[in-house]
C-alpha cells in the first residue's frame, strides 16, 4: 500500500495515497484532477509542466512528489483570484502570447518564479529564464512581452 | 513492411474514405431547437478538390453537398457547425470574426462547434491553407443569408416597406426611425425556419469590413491561461483506464513470442493481443508503465534498414521515373546550349519531426457497440472511416470529437492512437485515454519526408534564365514549379522508397523546393555578378511576388547594407498556396568557433485581405520560428530501424535564445480573396539563411538542416 501523503497546493491541504517516487506531475493530474501542468516531454527539457515549489519554478515531471514535504505548491489553477486573472494571464491575453496555448500554463508559472526573483526584468533576463520553456508554435516574442507587460503592471499595481 | 509505409496522405494526395455517411440535413435539423437555420451548398468549397484531386472528388461529388451550417437560437445566440478543427492555429477566432462581420453580432453570441463527427458537416480535413479562403468563405455566405432573413422578419413583424430601414447591431434588429429594436432570437417565434442557400449570396466586400480585418484577442484564450481548457490528454471519464502500447524494437519488427503472465497479475491490468498489436490498460499510469514492463516478448527485427547517413542515395536508387505531373515547357537543351552559365547542384534535406508540444493523444468509449472517440487530430472524418475499418464497424455507430488541440503542424492527420486507445477499450469494456509518450511521438508518428533535389541550370551574361531543370527524389511536389520566368523548363517529382514513415508537414515540400530553387537562384547571380535582389526581380514577372521581394527588401534595408567582417545578408522569395512571401536574414558567422548567429528576419507576406490581422502576424511569426529549426539543426537520425535522438534533449528545435527579431510587412490586399497563412510564411526562411551563411563566409550549403553542428565541419 503506498503511504498517504500531505500536500499542499494552491493554498489547500491534499491527502494523497501516493508512492513517494510518483512525479509531482502525475499526482496533480491523476489525484487532485488539476490538468493544468501539461506533459510535454519527461526528462524536464520542455518545461510544459512546470509549477512553482515554494515560490520557485520546478519542472513537476521529473520530480518526485516525496521530495515536496510541507512545501506549498502553486499551479496555474492557483494563480487566479475567482474571475480577475492574475496580471500575468491577463498580460498573456492582451499580448495574444500563445497560439495552442499547451505550453502557455508552463510559461506563465516560469514567468511567475522570475518576478519573484526580479520583479521587473530586463528582455534578456526574460528570455534567459523561459530558455528552458518550449513553444513550438513559436510565439516567443510575444511571450517576452506579455512577461515585461506584467511587471510593468506589477511594478505599478505595488507603487499604489 | 512496404504496407506499413502507405500514408494516405502522403504528399498529401488526399483520398476521400470511400464511404462518408454525412450527417444528413433531416438528422441535423432534428438536433437543433427553433430558431434560423443556414445550410450552405458548398460547390464552390470543392472546386480546389476536383482540380487536383479526381476521385476524392468524384465520391464526394455523391454525398450530401452541405458544407456549413449556422443555427441562430431563440436566446439569439449563435452556433456555427464546422468540421474544421483548432490546433493553434487560431481558425476558432478568425471564422468566429469572419461570421460576425456578416450577421452583425458581437463576437462573443457566437460558437463555434468544431469538428464533432455526429454534429458538423463533412468535411475533409484541416489542412493546405483552405480554412479561411473556402470555410471562412462559405460561413460568411450562411451568416449574409441568415442576416437576409432576419431583415425579412422584422420587416414582416413590423410591417415596414423594406429592409432599408433597418439595421443590424449588437445581435439586434433595429428600426431607428421608430425607435424600435428586437433581438435577433425573438423574430423566429417559435418557428424553425430553414434556408438553403448556394455559392453565389452576396458578401460584404473587405473595404467595407468592421469586426473582420481587425485584432480579436482569441476566443479560448482564458480557458488557456487559467488551465481550464481540457486538450484530449487532459480528459477524464468516469471509471476510464489508462492505456500503453507495446511498442516492437525497429521498424519492420514481428513479434515472436509473448508471455503475458507476468502482466496480468498485477490487479487492475487487462492486457490486449491482437495480431501484432499489443497493449494494456490500467487505473493509472504508474501500473501501466509497470504492466508494460512487465510483458515478456520477443521480437524478430529485419535488417538493411538504410540509416540518416546513406538515406539519399537510397532515395535516389528506389526513385521513380514518373510521379506527379511532370512539368514541362520548350527545349531543356536548346536553352542550355544558349547559356553563358550553366550550373549543376544537388541539394538534400533531413527528415525532420513535427514535435506537437501535446504528444498524439486519445480517450475512446464503447457503449452499446458505438464508438465515441475524443482526439486530436486534423481529420475527424478521416480518424471516424479509419476506426470504423479497424473495427468492422460503420461509420454511423462512430463518433469522433476533436478538442482544440496543443498542435499539429500537419503532423496529426492520422489515427493510429484513436484505434490503440478504442482497442483497449473495447478489450477492459471501461473507457481509455492513451497520451504517447515524448519517445513514441518522435518514433511511431510520421515525419516531414526528406528528400534530394538536383537542379541543372542556364543563365546568359546579362542574368537572363534560359534553362530549369529540376528533380525532386521523395520529398514532394508541393511548390516545384518554379515562379521564374523561363523559357525553357522541365519539372518533375520523383517518389522514392522512404525508409521512415512520412507525410504532410507544415507547407509540405513547399519548403525544400523552394530551398533549392533560391539557393540555386544565388548560386547563379553570383555567378554572372548580380546582385541577388536585382537578378531574381530580373526574371520575375508575377506581380504579387515582385510585390513582396520589394517590400521585404525596403523594410531590411537590402539595398543600404554596409558589409561587415563575418556577416551577411541573404533573401529568398515564393509562390505556394496562394501566399506570396519574401524573407531577408542576417547573420553572423564566427569562423573560429562556426557558431551561426540569425541576428534579425524580415519578412514579407501577402494573402489577399486580411481576416484577422493579429492572429496572421502571430502565425506568420510561428511559421518563421518554425522554420528557423528545420533550417539550422533539425534532423531526425536512424539506423537499423532506431530513431537514434527520440528526445528533446537530443533533437534541437527553437527556444527563447534562439529567436532573431523578426520584423513583418503585410500586404492587405483587400481587392483580393482571402488565402490561408499557416503554412506559406515558412517556405522562404531557410534559404534566406544559407544565402546569409554564402555572403557572410563564403562556404555554399546545400543540405537543410545547414548548420547542425556549427560550420565549422563544412569545407569551403
Amino acid at each position: 500500500m503506498a503511504p498517504v501523503l500531505e500536500l499542499r497546493v494552491n493554498g489547500r491541504l491534499h491527502r494523497v495515497q501516493a508512492d513517494p517516487a510518483k512525479s509531482l506531475l502525475a499526482v496533480l493530474r491523476e489525484d487532485l484532477d488539476l490538468t493544468g501542468a501539461k506533459y510535454g516531454c519527461g526528462e524536464g527539457q520542455c518545461g510544459a509542466c512546470t509549477v512553482l515549489v515554494d515560490g520557485r519554478a520546478v519542472r513537476s515531471c521529473i520530480t518526485p512528489v516525496g521530495s515536496i514535504g510541507a512545501r506549498p505548491v502553486l499551479t496555474i489553477e492557483g494563480l487566479a483570484d475567482g474571475d480577475a486573472l492574475h496580471p500575468l494571464q491577463q498580460a498573456f491575453l492582451d499580448e495574444g502570447a500563445m497560439q495552442c496555448g499547451y505550453c502557455t500554463p508552463g510559461m506563465i508559472m516560469a514567468a511567475l518564479d522570475l518576478l519573484g526573483r526580479a520583479p521587473a526584468p530586463a528582455e534578456d533576463e526574460v528570455r534567459r529564464a523561459l530558455e528552458g520553456n518550449i513553444c513550438r508554435c513559436g510565439t516567443y516574442s510575444r511571450i517576452v512581452r506579455a512577461v515585461l507587460r506584467a511587471a510593468g503592471t506589477a511594478t505599478e499595481a505595488g507603487n499604489e | 513492411m512496404s504496407e506499413q509505409r502507405i500514408e494516405p496522405d502522403r504528399y498529401e494526395l488526399k483520398k476521400a474514405p470511400r464511404y462518408h455517411f454525412a450527417l444528413s440535413r433531416r438528422q441535423f435539423l432534428g438536433t437543433v431547437g427553433a430558431g434560423v437555420v443556414v445550410l450552405v451548398v458548398a460547390r464552390d468549397g470543392l472546386s480546389l478538390d476536383e482540380q487536383e484531386f479526381g476521385e476524392a472528388a468524384m465520391l464526394r461529388a455523391s454525398a450530401d453537398p452541405i458544407s456549413a451550417w449556422l443555427h441562430i437560437g431563440e436566446d439569439g445566440a449563435v452556433t456555427v457547425f464546422t468540421g474544421k478543427v483548432e490546433v493553434g492555429q487560431d481558425i476558432r477566432t478568425s471564422l468566429t470574426q469572419a461570421v460576425a462581420e456578416e450577421l452583425g453580432v458581437p463576437p462573443a453570441r457566437i460558437t463555434l462547434l468544431m469538428g464533432d463527427t455526429d454534429r458538423v458537416p463533412y468535411d475533409a480535413g484541416t489542412f493546405g491553407s483552405r480554412s479561411t479562403p473556402q470555410t471562412g468563405t462559405q460561413l460568411r455566405r450562411a451568416a449574409a443569408a441568415a442576416r437576409g432573413t432576419l431583415l425579412r422578419l422584422a420587416v414582416e413583424r413590423w410591417g415596414v416597406d423594406d429592409a432599408s430601414q433597418l439595421a443590424l447591431a449588437d445581435g439586434r434588429v433595429v428600426h431607428r426611425a421608430a425607435g424600435r429594436s428586437v433581438g435577433i432570437g425573438e423574430l423566429t417565434g417559435g418557428r424553425k425556419l430553414v434556408e438553403t442557400i448556394d455559392a453565389d449570396a452576396p458578401l460584404r466586400p473587405a473595404e467595407r469590413w468592421t469586426i473582420a480585418g481587425t485584432p480579436l484577442p482569441k476566443v479560448k484564450g482564458p480557458d488557456i491561461v487559467t488551465g481550464r481548457h481540457r486538450y484530449t490528454s487532459d480528459m477524464r471519464l468516469p471509471g476510464m483506464l489508462v492505456g500503453k502500447v507495446l511498442r516492437p524494437p525497429s521498424f519492420g519488427a514481428r513479434l515472436a513470442s509473448l508471455d503475458t503472465t507476468g502482466a496480468e497479475a498485477i490487479p487492475g491490468v487487462v492486457v490486449v493481443r491482437d495480431g501484432e498489436f499489443v497493449g494494456v490498460a490500467a487505473p493509472d499510469e504508474a501500473t501501466a508503465n509497470r504492466a508494460l514492463a512487465a510483458l515478456r516478448a520477443e521480437w524478430e527485427t529485419t535488417s538493411s534498414h538504410p540509416s540518416h547517413r546513406d538515406v539519399f542515395e537510397h532515395l535516389r536508387r528506389t526513385a521513380s521515373g514518373s510521379g506527379g505531373s511532370p512539368g514541362a515547357r520548350g527545349d531543356i537543351e536548346a536553352g542550355l546550349a544558349a547559356a553563358d552559365e550553366r550550373h549543376e547542384a544537388s541539394y538534400t534535406a533531413a527528415y525532420i519531426a513535427h514535435v506537437p508540444l501535446e504528444p498524439r493523444a486519445a480517450v475512446a468509449q464503447w457503449d452499446d457497440g458505438k464508438l465515441t472517440v475524443w482526439t486530436g487530430t486534423q481529420r475527424p472524418f478521416g480518424v471516424r472511416a479509419e476506426l470504423a475499418r479497424a473495427f468492422g464497424i460503420s461509420e454511423e455507430r462512430v463518433r469522433v470529437l476533436v478538442p482544440d488541440t496543443g498542435s499539429a503542424y500537419g503532423g496529426k492527420h492520422t489515427g493510429e492512437t484513436a484505434i490503440e486507445a478504442a482497442r483497449l477499450a473495447k478489450a477492459a469494456q471501461r473507457p481509455v485515454r492513451l497520451v504517447w509518450t515524448r519517445e513514441e511521438e518522435f518514433t511511431w508518428a510520421y515525419f516531414r519526408p526528406g528528400g534530394v533535389i538536383d537542379v541543372k541550370s542556364g543563365v546568359r551574361r546579362d542574368g537572363t534564365l534560359t534553362a530549369w531543370e529540376f528533380h525532386n527524389y521523395n520529398s514532394g511536389a508541393a511548390g516545384i514549379r518554379t515562379p521564374y520566368d523561363v523559357p525553357n523548363v522541365r519539372t518533375q517529382f520523383h517518389p522514392a522508397d522512404s525508409p521512415l514513415r512520412q507525410g504532410s508537414y507544415r507547407a509540405l515540400a513547399a519548403t525544400f523546393n523552394n530551398f533549392a530553387r533560391e539557393t540555386h537562384m544565388d548560386e547563379l547571380a553570383a555567378r554572372v555578378g548580380m546582385d541577388p535582389l536585382a537578378f531574381r526581380l530580373h526574371n520575375l514577372r508575377d506581380e504579387r511576388l515582385r510585390a513582396v521581394l520589394e517590400a521585404a527588401a525596403e523594410r531590411f534595408g537590402w539595398s543600404r547594407w554596409q558589409q561587415r567582417s563575418g556577416r551577411g545578408i541573404g533573401l529568398a522569395c515564393g509562390v505556394e498556396k496562394g501566399g506570396y512571401v519574401a524573407t531577408c536574414a542576417e547573420v553572423e558567422v564566427d569562423r573560429a568557433s562556426g557558431r551561426v548567429r540569425v541576428l534579425r528576419i524580415v519578412e514579407a507576406f501577402e494573402c489577399g485581405a486580411v481576416v484577422n490581422p493579429d492572429g496572421l502576424r502571430n502565425q506568420v511569426e510561428g511559421a518563421i520560428v518554425m522554420g528557423l529549426g528545420g533550417a539550422l539543426w533539425e534532423a531526425v537520425e536512424f539506423e537499423d530501424g532506431r530513431i537514434l535522438n527520440p528526445r528533446l534533449s537530443q533533437y534541437r528545435v527553437p527556444r527563447f535564445g534562439d529567436v532573431p527579431p523578426i520584423d513583418i510587412v503585410l500586404l492587405d490586399r483587400k481587392d483580393l480573396p482571402s488565402a490561408g497563412a499557416g503554412e506559406t510564411p515558412i517556405i522562404a526562411v531557410a534559404p534566406a539563411i544559407g544565402n546569409a551563411i554564402y555572403a557572410a563566409a563564403g562556404v555554399r550549403l546545400r543540405s537543410l538542416p545547414l548548420v547542425p553542428h556549427g560550420l565549422a565541419g563544412t569545407a569551403p
